[in-house]
């Protein structure tokens, strides 16, 4: 029955995914993945595309692995393999949940620099916009940062300074000043992405985190009740096998995921 | 491992042929080593589309190729990890189309739903105004 569940889980997938793909067609501009994902952990503003994301990748990979050696573990009837094996696969399920927190986290609060309306504006990206946009070229940057408000330009000298810019009592300038001082090549000020790239980005990563997440606590359960031998009463570890299907179908789903965020 | 013949559940529906420990670890490792290979040639895909896009002429043609290579690895990638890992290939025939069959709807649903998202955008170009502009700054725009 497990195998029919998830081919019904599979559509469900499968739909959201054509979904985003279809409204992606629709479009005459969709935002890069790779100016979107390219932030590291302790990496501050350097430029590491894809390099989270395989990080990430990676530890589902592996932790499929571990699976599959617990579900071997339990055709043996190896209780203590079955322990060893699942432990590590709840480790892998964690930490790929932790690094998925972050990287919503660093998106949603993340804020750049967008031009809307003709002025600068500072904003993350969440279900009602994002800064994804087609990049805006220089005199139209110029003309906007002349009728953004104080705050922004003193933000923008922060982030983005012109080489030798002394940052000291900046808040006192003028607007002008403040305006001449940012270096625009780095601060890469874009127009609007798609509204519906980050309803459709946190929509199905987490609907797949989700999944992860009821997959660690599938492998606890099994974990427990392995603990408590009982499957050694029962004279066999097919219930390990199911949770295994489970947990593969989810690093099956963040295959796909990826492609269609990450890599295209 | 003869009594293992009937099997133990109604719901176990792959012959029981028990493969040696040591064949086992060796396919595992082999499918591992498999995934991580060509998740690595993603990666590096991933990132010369990512210059051929900085590059001062991008060309479309070859993006689109190399992203179509990024396609068929995936569904190799998915056929490995259900095959090897979800041990789907080691099931009985019929229980294996059951579950094949069924996903063939994807074929239909993908075509007809990027190609209705496209044909969307075509009729916007040539209708709306407003639309049609967008499409006019992308080109004279730089782009990425």
């Amino acid at each position: 029955m497990m195998w029919y569940f998830l081919m019904s889980d599979a559509f469900t997938f499968g739909a959201f995914l054509i979904s985003y793909g279809s409204i992606r067609f629709s479009q005459n501009f969709w935002a890069d993945p790779n100016v979107v994902f390219n932030a590291l952990p302790g990496a501050g503003h350097k430029n590491l595309p894809l390099a989270f994301v395989s990080v990430m990748t990676f530890i589902l990979i592996i932790s499929s692995v571990t699976m599959v050696l617990g579900v071997h573990a339990g055709h043996k009837g190896d209780r203590k393999g079955v322990i060893k094996w699942l432990l590590w696969t709840i480790l892998g399920g964690i930490a790929f949940l932790s690094c998925q927190a972050w990287e919503w986290h660093h998106l949603i609060t993340g804020a750049h620099p967008v031009l809307a309306d003709g002025k600068i504006e500072m904003i993350g990206q969440t279900m009602g916009g994002n800064p994804w946009g087609r990049l805006v070229d220089h005199s139209a940057a110029q003309q906007a940062l002349a009728a953004s408000p104080h705050e922004i330009l003193v933000d923008l000298v922060h982030e983005y300074p012109k080489p030798g810019t002394n940052l000291a009592g900046i808040e006192k300038l003028d607007p002008q000043q403040l305006a001449g001082m940012i270096d625009l090549e780095h601060a890469h000020i874009r127009e609007k992405g798609p509204i519906a790239f980050g309803g459709y980005f946190f929509g199905i990563t987490g609907f797949h985190g989700f999944h992860v997440f009821s997959g660690v606590i599938i492998n606890i359960v099994m974990l427990i009740m392995t603990w408590k031998g009982v499957f050694d009463r029962r004279g066999h570890y097919l219930m390990i096998e199911k949770a295994g299907l489970y947990w593969h179908f989810v690093d099956l789903v963040w295959v796909f995921v990826f492609l269609c965020f990450y890599l295209i | 491992m003869e009594h293992q013949q009937t099997p133990i559940s109604p719901e176990m529906t792959f012959p029981q042929q028990h493969h040696s420990d040591e064949e086992f670890r060796r396919r595992i490792k082999r499918t591992t080593i498999l995934l991580s290979v060509i998740t690595v040639i993603e990666l590096g895909i991933g990132l010369t589309i990512y210059t051929i896009h900085k590059g001062p002429d991008p060309s479309h043609l070859l993006v689109l190729m190399f992203k179509g290579m990024v396609c068929i690895m995936t569904l190799a990638k998915a056929y490995y990890i259900v095959s090897v890992f979800m041990h789907l290939g080691d099931e009985i025939r019929n229980m294996i189309m059951t579950v094949v069959v069924p996903l063939m709807l994807f074929i239909w649903f993908i075509a007809a739903f990027l190609w209705d998202g496209n044909s969307y955008k075509n009729l916007r170009n040539s209708y709306d105004k407003h639309f049609e502009e967008k499409k006019i700054e992308k080109k004279s725009g730089g782009g990425h």
